[in-house]
């Protein structure tokens, strides 16, 4: 009996919450047909929201796999001081809210901040991609680091050691048997970096402007939409968002339990 | 090749692991590194295999001081407690892993894997996952992955530790064998007396860092270097300054010169093997092993008055 109340109110829960909304969201969508919902996404502006998103998605996801993979094994198998402020200022992008950090970005690189200097030699910060990139990095930094972390404590350091007596080069070990160990947990910081990109808002409309067709990308596109009235355009190009992100997870389930089972 | 440890010192942090630690191990021989937990054995094992360094003293494997070198070029094979096993690779990628490291052509490759799987007895488990094997089965895999190299030296940190108690016997037995077909120079780190001196031909006992005595595993059991020693390589009664062997106690039904008065407290039947717990009229508490036989003869019972006498009794100075 309780196991049945259990599943009614997990399944109520999620449904209430996530799935009547973003059903809405289709629903709207093609409410007016599915030529006029095609229309709205396939305007200029649109397409380069779109265009502009994926960009972010290809500088920011490899950036930070790299990156986060790094830091994840010095903080796990490096000793060094202040290890426990490194661990700390990691979570600091899921701490703080992501308008605060567009505004950081603004104050630093902005007329009279440290580095605001950059735009008067040639490189345009602010209101371009570059701001952009930099506050999407920021804000999507933790997600393989903490994805990655943990599995790394699991796995222990035998079997590196192990592979450094067979003879493997601090390389060799590594491409081996650490990366191969940890490569799942890589994959899942990987996803959820790219849905936060993805989806990334606050920073990055501090950041960029909003200027339609050039610093807008899908989020800051349907907000723009929205608040310009055309309601259609906005929920044709939300519908596009949740579908990139339902395909990313999805995904990511399917081919995962093969090779964990094993 | 044999390996010589030179005053050797290691410390983490204020923790001394190895405090001026001086052995040989001869070229050949299996070797025992025997000590509670906490002194410094497992410590001196990674020393010499290079995943630790020393903060003085040297390594020697050969005639070659290797204190400088790191573990990959140091010609050693290691086993560990929790077998160390690639997990995403099956038993003879595991195998074959140091083998491909360094480059040997294919056909060589897959002849010595072979060679090795009919060594440690998995033939038939090749293509397994280390998920799918026993501890016993993971443990000679890993020895098989570190024997594929031809190390010159075969260093086994606690190898049995994690299996239960009759795979342990097992394997023990088995290594034994296999020390006598290959012929490495071998030291198995243990905190078990009994495996050290039933599978070691030489054991370094080691206490809070330091050797407390090197010797055959009967010269420790027999001539002792002190207390420590003869407390841990097997059980012992403490009388004052003298102690003796639970199987140096004479139990007599009568007085007689040297004896004195005891209680039994509890006797425990363990087949060919018969405990008796007693307590002395002065209350200190003995322990004493007889044969099933003598005991019969005795019929000893829980509550009885005997007599004890000790037919053989060591003092350190």
């Amino acid at each position: 009996m309780s196991r049945y109340a259990l599943r009614i109110a997990t399944l109520g829960y999620l449904a209430l919450l996530l799935l009547v909304p973003v059903g809405f969201v289709f629903y709207r969508a093609f409410g007016d047909g599915f030529g006029h919902a095609w229309d709205a996404v396939t305007t200029h502006q649109a397409v380069h929201a779109l265009e502009l998103t994926l960009l972010m998605v290809a500088i920011v996801v490899p950036a930070n796999t790299v990156f986060g993979v790094i830091v994840a094994l010095a903080l796990v198998r490096g000793r060094f001081f202040g290890r426990g402020l490194v661990n700390a200022i990691v979570d600091l992008p899921l701490a703080l809210s992501p308008v605060v950090v567009g505004l950081a970005l603004f104050l630093l690189y902005g007329r009279g901040g440290w580095l605001g200097g950059l735009g008067e030699h040639g490189l345009k910060i602010l209101f371009a991609v570059p701001g952009m990139v930099l506050a999407t990095m920021f804000v999507s930094l933790p997600f393989v680091v903490r994805e990655v972390v943990p599995v790394l404590r699991e796995i222990g350091t035998e079997q590196e050691q192990a592979a450094e007596t067979l003879g493997a080069r601090p390389f060799q070990v590594f491409r081996r048997v650490t990366l191969p160990a940890i490569r799942w947990a890589i994959a899942y910081g990987v996803v959820l970096t790219t849905a936060r990109v993805i989806g990334e808002f606050g920073a990055v409309s501090v950041v960029s402007g909003k200027i339609q067709g050039k610093t807008e990308t899908l989020p800051l596109y349907v907000q723009d939409q929205f608040e310009s009235f055309d309601v259609a355009g906005a929920y044709a190009a939300s519908v596009v968002l949740a579908l990139i992100a339902i395909v990313t997870v999805v995904g990511l389930r399917v081919i995962h339990p093969k090779e964990e089972t094993r | 090749m044999g390996i010589a440890v030179v005053e050797v010192t290691k410390r983490f942090g204020n923790f001394a692991a190895l405090r001026d630690v001086s052995v040989a191990i001869p070229e050949g021989s299996l070797t025992a590194l025997l000590g509670p937990s906490g002194s410094g054995k497992s410590t001196l094992l990674r020393v010499i295999a290079g995943l630790e360094e020393p903060d003085s003293g040297q390594v020697l494997i050969g005639d070659e001081d290797v204190t400088e070198r790191p573990a990959r070029t140091r010609g050693v094979g290691m086993v560990f407690q929790h077998y160390a096993a690639f997990k995403h690779m099956n038993v003879q990628d595991n195998i074959a892993f140091g083998l491909e490291i360094r480059k040997r052509p294919r056909a060589e490759i897959r002849a010595r894997v072979h060679e090795l799987l009919e060594l440690v007895q998995l033939e038939g488990l090749a293509k397994r996952y280390p998920a799918q094997l026993s501890g016993g089965q993971r443990q000679r895999m890993a020895l098989a992955r570190a024997l594929a190299v031809e190390p010159s030296v075969m260093l086994l940190d606690e190898p049995f530790g994690a299996l239960d108690a009759r795979v342990r016997k097992e394997l023990r037995a088995w290594l034994r064998r296999l020390h006598d077909e290959v012929h490495v120079t071998t030291i198995i780190v243990t905190h078990d007396q009994e495996e050290a001196m039933e599978v070691a031909g030489q054991i370094v006992v080691l206490n809070e860092g330091r050797v407390e005595q090197v010797g055959s595993p009967r010269e420790l059991y027999e001539q002792p270097a002190n207390e420590f020693v003869m407390g841990f390589v097997g059980p012992v009664n403490r009388l004052g300054d003298t102690f003796v062997r639970p199987h140096d106690v004479e139990l007599l039904l009568e007085p007689e010169p040297g004896s004195t008065e005891a209680m039994i407290e509890r006797i425990v039947h363990l087949g060919f093997e018969v405990r008796v717990e007693l307590v002395r009229d002065d209350g200190q508490h003995l322990l004493v092993q007889l044969t099933q036989e003598e005991a019969e003869q005795l019929e000893l019972e829980r509550g009885h008055i005997v007599y004890v006498r000790a037919s053989r009794e060591t003092v350190f100075s």
